[in-house]
């Protein structure tokens, strides 16, 4: 501690002396991470380039896509391409996957708190062994069941549906919310809970009263989660559905790739329009998303 | 530290009320036993008052629901693997003929050998890279935050964008790669029309989906690592090699885990990406268990036999994460923080 108190001095000089003071301090956890660094700068370069390549390619113009280098701003931008991605039906497929989310969404921060709620607070051991049971349900890869899946939405006359996406979207979605879910409920603390019980408190006024509003941050995590699972899934939009009416927009984009395979930038406009609601999303709850993930592997 | 000190003054308490210590230990026998190190904890949850306490009635909708799109088709896999079922008309039992033609299909052989080599070479490229980026970002640096926030863009694109987007850049006929061809002195870059190439395209894509994920994981392990530990480290004179094996390393053994477990799944039911960039070509070269699944069953309408593959997929990835899970106690989630 008192090694610390002694180097604070040099931490609140001003911003500019902050990388040299660093520099100067004794060798240990302050000095930084320089392989991490060259990492992470090589790494910028990796996940960088391919994403500007993708956004110079959107606003070329498709005569000119193949003649102008990759990565040289365009001598001519446009937005024809935007436009004839927006012709080709990718707002109707945005409409559809935007249905389909809400829904998955909805059903999943129902399921999951109430599921959480009885696994955090049940005292029998049923309830640790539901935990248990969604635990081994991470591991369930919905590949390997498609295919009962598809006999089941087929029985339910579900097939080709937007209802026929939404169920087992959910459904696999669930698991990894539960586990979320369970580690914030279980840092609401036992004197809040006493304190409901000595109210007189049922166990529905708890979970509406203290439960949920106290796991704010772990429903909004699961719930941009589930968001993320509905709205890139593709498995089982391309087993389930088949018609343009139900067409999702990563099965859009599939299509596309079939149909305009020459129109690569008309294609690639297409994809980012895709991805513009998920990242308005991001740069809104960031915040749940990567507590969300990092609650997974902290825990 | 205050949660600690006000559990065991209520276990204090307790003492002085053996009624409630009874009751508390009649109700639970197993789980007092079980968490030996903090006693004095357990013993005051199971003093809390009992109402407002949730039935397991509350886990049942959850339960059932998942259960029917999830635990209930894992079953029917098994039983639809033993039988004869094509596009239209229903399944017809028939024994094991499924099986025993999968243990000899060549296609099968490959394709488990692919899956593997998938697995092992994403497990290999993927740990290290998110390691090291995840401790990174957990640190002090300036533009720590702005770095992440770009490393994060990848998760937002569906796998399906992903997949366009690299077989639009690696187009050997028109984009950058195409462009860059010539360039560097080669007459024409089909690194998709190679067999090896192609499967190590899928590799790395995959690798570039999914390293910003893993590097969350490891970010939020390394923030959760106790400073104190790294301060006695130094002060015994550790160096930073030796305090990243002996600290970091351990400490971060359940976000190993974890992202081992998921990075394995992940890799054996990659799917998406194989379909939209290779169909499992050139050849048969990417032709990985879940797309020969797929070619089966929704290709040529051999749902039966397509089962069988199914479920030697799920034999796979479950056993796998079980024993992963079960190697490093990933389960037992409230030991973890306990004795801090």
């Amino acid at each position: 501690m008192s090694i610390r108190l002694a180097e604070r001095p040099a931490s609140r000089q001003p911003s500019d002396n902050q990388g040299l003071a660093a520099r100067w301090r004794r060798p240990g956890r302050q000095r930084p991470n320089l392989l991490g660094g060259l990492g992470a700068l090589v790494w910028l370069a990796i996940v960088g380039v391919p994403l500007y390549a993708l956004l110079v390619a959107t606003v070329q113009r498709s005569e000119n896509y193949t003649a102008e280098g990759p990565l040289t701003p365009p001598s001519d931008p446009t937005l024809d391409n935007y436009a004839r991605a927006i012709e080709n039906g990718v707002l109707q497929f945005v409409l559809n996957t935007a249905i389909v989310t809400v829904a998955v969404v909805a059903i999943v921060l129902v399921l999951a708190s109430m599921t959480g709620f009885a696994v955090v607070r049940s005292r029998t051991r049923w309830t640790s062994g539901v935990f248990r049971m969604f635990l081994l349900g991470l591991a369930i890869p919905s590949q390997a069941v498609i295919i009962p899946v598809y006999l089941i939405i087929i029985e339910m006359d579900l097939y080709d549906t937007l209802t026929a996406i939404v169920l087992p979207t959910a459904a696999f979605a669930l698991p990894v919310c539960v586990l979320i879910l369970v580690g914030s409920m279980r840092d609401i603390s036992e004197e809040l809970y006493e304190a409901m019980a000595l109210d007189g408190a049922g166990s529905v006024r708890t979970f509406l009263q203290l439960v949920v509003p106290l796991s704010k941050s772990g429903l909004s995590t699961i719930g941009v989660y589930a968001a993320l699972q509905a709205w890139n899934g593709f498995l089982f939009p391309l087993i389930l559905t088949q018609s343009p009416e139900t067409r999702l927009i990563t099965m859009g984009l599939f299509e596309f790739q079939g149909e305009y395979r020459v129109d690569v930038p008309g294609l690639l406009a297409a994809v980012v329009l895709a991805t513009i609601p998920l990242f308005l999303v991001y740069l809104f709850a960031r915040r749940s998303l990567v507590r969300g993930m990092m609650g997974v592997g902290g825990k | 530290m205050t949660g600690r000190t006000s559990s065991q003054a209520t276990g204090d308490t307790m003492t002085g009320t053996p009624a409630a210590e009874g009751s508390g230990a009649g109700v639970r026998p197993p789980r007092a036993s079980r968490s030996g190190g903090s006693r004095g904890g357990s013993a005051a949850r199971a003093s809390a008052p009992r109402t407002g306490r949730p039935g397991p009635l509350w886990a049942v909708p959850g339960l059932l629901y998942f259960g029917f799109f999830a635990a209930l088709p894992l079953v029917m896999v098994a039983y639809l693997s033993l039988t004869e079922w094509g596009a239209l008309g229903s399944p017809q039992f028939i024994g094991l003929d499924n099986w025993s033609n999968l243990v000899v299909d060549p296609l099968m052989h490959q394709a488990v050998f692919l899956s593997l080599m998938l697995t092992l070479l994403s497990w290999i490229f993927q740990t290290p890279i998110s390691m090291l980026l995840g401790v990174w970002a957990a640190g002090q640096q300036r533009n720590r935050a702005v770095l992440s926030a770009i490393f994060f863009l990848p998760l937002l694109l569906s796998s399906a964008a992903i997949a366009i987007i690299w077989r639009a850049l690696l187009d050997p006929n028109f984009g950058p790669l195409a462009w860059l061809g010539p360039r560097l002195g080669l007459d024409s870059v089909n690194v998709l029309g190679g067999q090896t190439s192609a499967f190590l395209v899928i590799v790395f894509v995959s690798a570039w989906q999914f390293i910003p994920l893993h590097m969350l994981l490891y970010q939020g392990g390394a923030r959760q690592i106790p400073k104190t530990l790294y301060q006695a480290a130094e002060i015994d004179g550790a160096g930073k090699l030796r305090a990243f094996w002996h600290i970091t390393l351990p400490q971060l053994r359940h976000t190993i885990t974890t992202s081992s477990v998921l990075m394995v799944v992940g890799s054996l039911t990659y799917f998406d990406t194989v379909l939209i960039m290779t169909a499992g070509g050139p050849g048969t070269s990417t032709t990985i268990v879940p797309y020969l699944m797929y070619q089966a069953g929704f290709g040529r309408w051999e749902l039966g036999y397509a089962s069988a593959v199914a479920f030697t997929l799920v034999l796979v990835a479950t056993a796998t994460s079980l024993l992963m899970v079960r190697f490093t106690g990933f389960a037992n989630m409230r030991s973890t923080r306990e004795g801090m």
